[in-house]
């Protein structure tokens, strides 16, 4: 009895739910089936059938072997014997979903270039499909008769059918395609809506690489003969891309084909206005006047009862209101409603939105309502939402009472593990930036990880905790609960746990009693990562204030911030063998050289000098210099041979003097008022050997005005521990000395044993030749950004201004001519004006910076383009001193 | 240069559990069958509590566009790029799924749709070559699955709504009696 209620369950969710023709069907059943193909007397329904359920299969993910398909296709091609229609279809569906090889293609070839020109149009359009889907170049030569005509069938069907063909083809067989051109531009004024877009599409596409073409394309059709809204689509988008590519500085402040665009926003379909309306919003440096039709049918969109309309009209608005927020501020209140759309995609787009372009004065509110909202939706919007939130904290720092709390709030609800650490970054971040919002911050995340499920953020919070909480007013209050956790986590949080009292012991005075009451504690931990932790800060705080051998301090080294870049610790602890003597902290060099080692391996901008065009590449380049003139300021002050040079007044990027070769060596030029000073990084690739005394000599080639004075060589340079080597000369005082060097690199080569680590005592004197080093004009320069280059321009005086006009030869365009004129002088371009719009005829550009001497310059650049390619400029300089203003020209003479 | 025609990279015919009555990708961004499947999963649990029953919905899930429509135990999507032109896509789902309710005579559910699975996987063929849009007027695609004026004389050009729909009965009837 017990065994048969189960079965019969079993079959009436079968018949009820489950049931379906295909279950329990099996690959190998049903190809045996297949064989009715063979029959001599066919039966249509029957096949079709069969066909059907190879189709399920395939589509449920089946694979059939290659005999299998091969089997399959040659008898599915016997099938073109019957005369019945539907199954003449499934065939055509069968044939493509088989993908036959070449030379099984040749089987179906004459039954398809028979339904081809079949009198009904259904088989010849279905039959163009397939072939052009199967078909090689060969077979496409003897058939592109018969498409070329089917291109203007009167039948839209076919024609649509050899168009959407002709399009795949192209990719393929782009010479046979491309002769069908004027076939294809009379199916364009076809009547059929989606013959005109197939022909549309297939046009553009054969003349893309035109720009003429697609110009003259977009000219005429504008002017209104698409009637397809499809067909519309792809006009708005084919004329978007010649705006990009056209001159937007028109003397009229026009831009052309704009109308055009203007006047789709009134087109009948929807379709077409929003494909409008989003091309209105990407237009390059779209002017308010432009944006505000495109912005108010969107607008309208925001109320619409379809979802599709209200989600596509909200993600544009967001789009916009990155770059104009406030053109999009006027549909605030359509957006608020949105806030409580059932779509969580579109809720979420309009509350980032909303974020974006809302004012100080509005945050309360706005806030307000997305509490609500946060309950209910995934963990993926809200991590948008809180990544909106802390950029907008950043925004107005004045809200961050209520943003803060909004954070802590979240925090302290359900939600996984990407969405926490989400919160708990923008809250890290609000604190660093944010000064006030730093105790109440501290004092969230400390209710945090009373009740954290997440070790990781714990973890990450408790270090947070040990480098923050000290320096507040009151730290003994994060004491408790940082010893709660040592109390009641995991091993992993209670070993942070302990760090980070331990930082509170070294850093706060008054409290070192207590910490080591509780530190002592630890020492009982069961885990041994604890009881290690606790024992090594126990020792340090206790004999901390004692001076060790050479004025090394134990708690200074344990709390104190590691001053030897992670880099050079890696690379020595991995050089340092266990022996009798302990490793030794100081021996690890300080040196700055991996900063441009480590930046030669990041995946980012590997040739910086060529992105220089790009704004945003040469902000981040400059940023980084200056983080790096600072760490090498403090290297050379260091060496006492320099102290008598004065001030530094710029360091180069690092040029590389070798190709990845055993030894990789790259210069840094350091430029003092009198004194240009060279950084060899050198790197020692091959672990068999260890160099030593390794020198450099900087032969001057060229620069009668340099004299060498230090050379300071290397003592040793062990396998993969980079060191430098220095080279100084002197130059009179305030000039450009320009200059080229020879550089060998002479060096002792001891061996290496790879397995012991020893190192022969006999060495070969051996040298190295390292590529020629230039001191260009443009090392003398230091890029400075001017806010307004007008009112600095007008507070240099006149007088040291000195105009002339030159001819720069010719070029491919004006930008080339902008770019290599910014490279030779090293100077900032400013107010974005070293981008050059496509096809400008003229234009200026502002240069502004300082020679060595802290003396200003500014440089304004007028460039003009004539047809011929010629480029001719006009330059003018104003400085601080006539010297620097003659330099300027005397250097574009000499370039 | 991008591809500045619309391009569909699947369409999708899903039942109330997730799992594959009819699919069709015409692209090769999901190379093989795990990560179809995978994205399939995906994009049902992401849909599966949503109302899209009246009117067609709309979300961005892994970096695409998907729009969707469900009805009785079967759940239609379309998927694009994601800067797809949202209106496209959604008239690409509409006329695929106005298409199958004419071809099922309004009878669409799970069972209906399997014992038709022919017509489905024409339809699919006839709204979408290659990604590129071959037809969106569901009378018209209706038409071209039935094979309407293949026998006859009346090219498929000159039919009426109407009469594209009879021959999608005709075709249903067909089916019923087999």
């Amino acid at each position: 009895m017990a065994l048969v209620q189960p079965m019969k369950k079993e079959d009436d969710r079968d018949d009820e739910e489950e049931y379906s023709p295909y279950l329990g069907i099996e690959k190998g059943a049903v190809l045996q089936e297949a064989r009715v193909f063979n029959d001599p007397q066919l039966d249509a329904r029957r096949c079709a059938q069969v066909i059907t359920k190879l189709l399920y299969l395939l589509n449920q993910g089946e694979v059939f072997t290659k005999v299998e398909a091969t089997e399959v296709f040659f008898s599915v091609t016997k099938l073109f014997q019957s005369k019945d229609v539907s199954l003449r279809r499934m065939v055509y569906l069968m044939i493509k979903e088989l993908s036959p090889s070449a030379d099984e293609v040749i089987i179906v070839t004459s039954s398809l270039m028979k339904d081809m020109n079949s009198k009904t149009d259904l088989y010849r359009a279905n039959a163009i499909r397939v072939l052009c889907r199967i078909t090689d170049g060969f077979l496409l030569g003897q058939i592109e008769r018969y498409i070329k005509q089917a291109l203007v069938d009167k039948n839209v069907v076919v024609a649509s059918a050899a168009l959407v063909s002709g399009i795949h083809l192209l990719q393929s067989n782009p010479d046979i395609v491309k002769r069908w051109s004027n076939e294809v531009q009379e199916a364009v004024q076809s009547r059929a809506a989606l013959v005109q877009f197939h022909a549309l599409a297939l046009l553009h596409q054969i003349r893309q690489n035109d720009r003429l073409a697609v110009n003259k394309l977009v000219t005429s059709l504008t002017r209104g003969s698409i009637r397809s809204p499809l067909a519309q689509c792809l006009l708005v988008r084919y004329t978007s891309q010649v705006i990009r590519e056209t001159a937007s500085n028109n003397q009229t402040g026009d831009r052309p084909f704009y109308d055009y665009l203007e006047g789709c926003l009134r087109h009948k379909n929807d379709m077409v206005i929003l494909e409008a309306a989003r091309a209105i919003t990407e237009l390059n440096g779209v002017t308010t006047r432009e944006l505000t039709p495109a912005i108010t049918v969107l607008q309208l969109f925001l109320s619409s009862s379809k979802p599709v309309l209200r989600f596509a009209a909200v993600r544009t608005l967001n789009k916009v209101a990155m770059t104009h927020p406030l053109a999009v501020t006027n549909c605030n209140i359509d957006m608020e409603s949105l806030i409580s759309d059932q779509n969580r995609s579109i809720a979420t787009l309009a509350i980032t939105t909303l974020l974006k372009t809302s004012n100080e004065s509005s945050v309360d509110r706005l806030m307000k309502q997305i509490t609500n909202f946060m309950s209910d939706i995934a963990d993926e919007f809200k991590i948008v939402v809180v990544e909106a939130i802390r950029s907008l904290c950043l925004k107005f720092p004045l809200k961050y009472r209520t943003l803060m709390n909004f954070l802590s709030n979240i925090l302290r609800e359900e939600g996984g593990f990407e969405y926490k650490t989400a919160i708990v970054d923008s809250i890290l971040i609000l604190i660093r930036d944010i000064p006030d919002a730093k105790e109440s911050g501290l004092s969230h995340l400390c209710e945090f990880i009373e009740d954290c499920e997440f070790s990781y953020l714990s973890s990450q919070i408790l270090h947070f905790l040990g480098n923050e909480g000290p320096k507040t007013l009151d730290p003994s209050k994060y004491i408790r609960y940082i010893h709660t956790r040592v109390i009641l986590e995991n091993a992993t949080v209670r070993a942070s746990a302990v760090s980070a009292l331990a930082k509170f012991g070294a850093l706060v005075e008054p409290l070192k009693p207590r910490i080591l009451v509780l530190l002592r504690r630890c020492l009982y931990d069961n885990d041994d990562e604890v009881r290690d932790r606790a024992t090594l800060y126990l020792n340090a705080l206790e004999s901390g204030s004692q001076l060790e051998d050479g004025g090394f301090r134990a708690d200074k080294f344990v709390f104190g911030t590691l001053d030897v870049p992670l880099a050079n610790l890696e690379a020595s602890l991995q050089a340092y063998e266990s022996s009798e003597t302990p490793f030794d902290i100081r021996s690890v060099p300080k040196d700055v050289k991996s900063q441009p080692y480590s930046e030669k391996k990041a995946p980012g901008p590997k040739k910086p000098s060529k992105d220089a065009a790009l704004p945003a590449a040469a902000n981040e380049k400059s940023l980084h210099g200056a983080k790096s003139v600072d760490a090498y300021e403090k290297l050379l002050s260091s060496i006492p041979e320099f102290s008598t040079f004065g001030k530094l007044f710029k360091s180069s990027a690092p040029v590389e003097l070798t190709e990845e070769t055993e030894y990789e060596v790259n210069v840094v030029k350091h430029i003092y008022p009198g004194h240009v000073v060279f950084q060899y990084n050198c790197t020692n690739t091959i672990p068999e050997q260890l160099l030593q005394n390794v020198n450099i000599l900087a032969e001057i080639l060229e620069g009668d005005e340099f004299s060498e004075v230090v050379s300071k060589p290397l003592p040793s340079l062990p396998y993969n521990s980079p060191g430098q080597a220095f080279v100084a000369f002197e130059k009179p005082q305030g000039v450009y000395s320009i200059g080229k060097f020879a550089n060998t690199m002479r060096f002792l080569v001891k061996e290496v044993d790879k397995d012991t680590g020893e190192v022969e005592e006999e060495g070969v004197e051996d040298e190295y030749q390292l590529e020629d080093l230039e001191v260009v004009p443009s090392d003398y320069f230091l890029k400075q950004t001017v806010q307004n280059f007008r009112n600095a321009w007008e507070n240099l005086a006149p007088e040291f201004e000195r105009v002339d006009e030159y001819g720069l030869g010719v070029k491919d365009s004006l930008n080339e001519a902008v770019q290599a004129v910014i490279e030779i002088f090293g100077l900032q371009p400013c107010e974005g004006t070293e981008v050059v719009p496509s096809n400008a005829r003229s234009h200026t550009c502002l240069l502004a910076g300082k020679f060595v001497g802290d003396i200003s310059v500014l440089a304004r650049l007028s460039f003009g383009i004539d047809p011929q390619k010629q480029v001719a400029m006009k330059l003018a300089v104003r400085s601080e001193d006539q010297y620097v203003s003659d330099a300027i020209h005397e250097i574009l003479s000499g370039a | 240069m991008e591809h500045s025609c619309p391009l569909i990279k699947n369409v999708l015919l899903l039942d109330s559990e997730g799992k594959r009555v009819a699919v069709k990708y015409f692209c090769d961004e999901w190379p093989s069958l795990a990560s179809k499947l995978a994205f399939e999963k995906s994009i049902f649990a992401k849909t599966q509590r949503t109302n899209a029953r009246t009117e067609a919905e709309i979300g961005m899930f892994d970096g695409y566009i998907v729009v969707y429509k469900f009805i009785a135990d079967l759940h239609f999507y379309v998927t694009g790029g994601d800067d797809e032109n949202e209106l496209i896509l959604a008239t690409v789902l509409q006329g695929f799924f106005d298409a199958v309710s004419l071809l099922l005579r309004n009878n669409v559910d799970k069972r209906t749709v399997l014992e038709n699975l022919d017509l489905i996987f024409l339809c699919i063929d006839e709204i979408v070559d290659g990604g590129i849009i071959l037809e969106t007027e569901a009378n018209v695609i209706a038409a071209k699955v039935a094979m309407r004026g293949a026998d006859a004389d009346v090219p498929l050009s000159e039919q009426t709504i109407s009469q594209a729909l009879a021959t999608a009965r005709e075709h249903l009837a067909r089916s019923l009696l087999k």
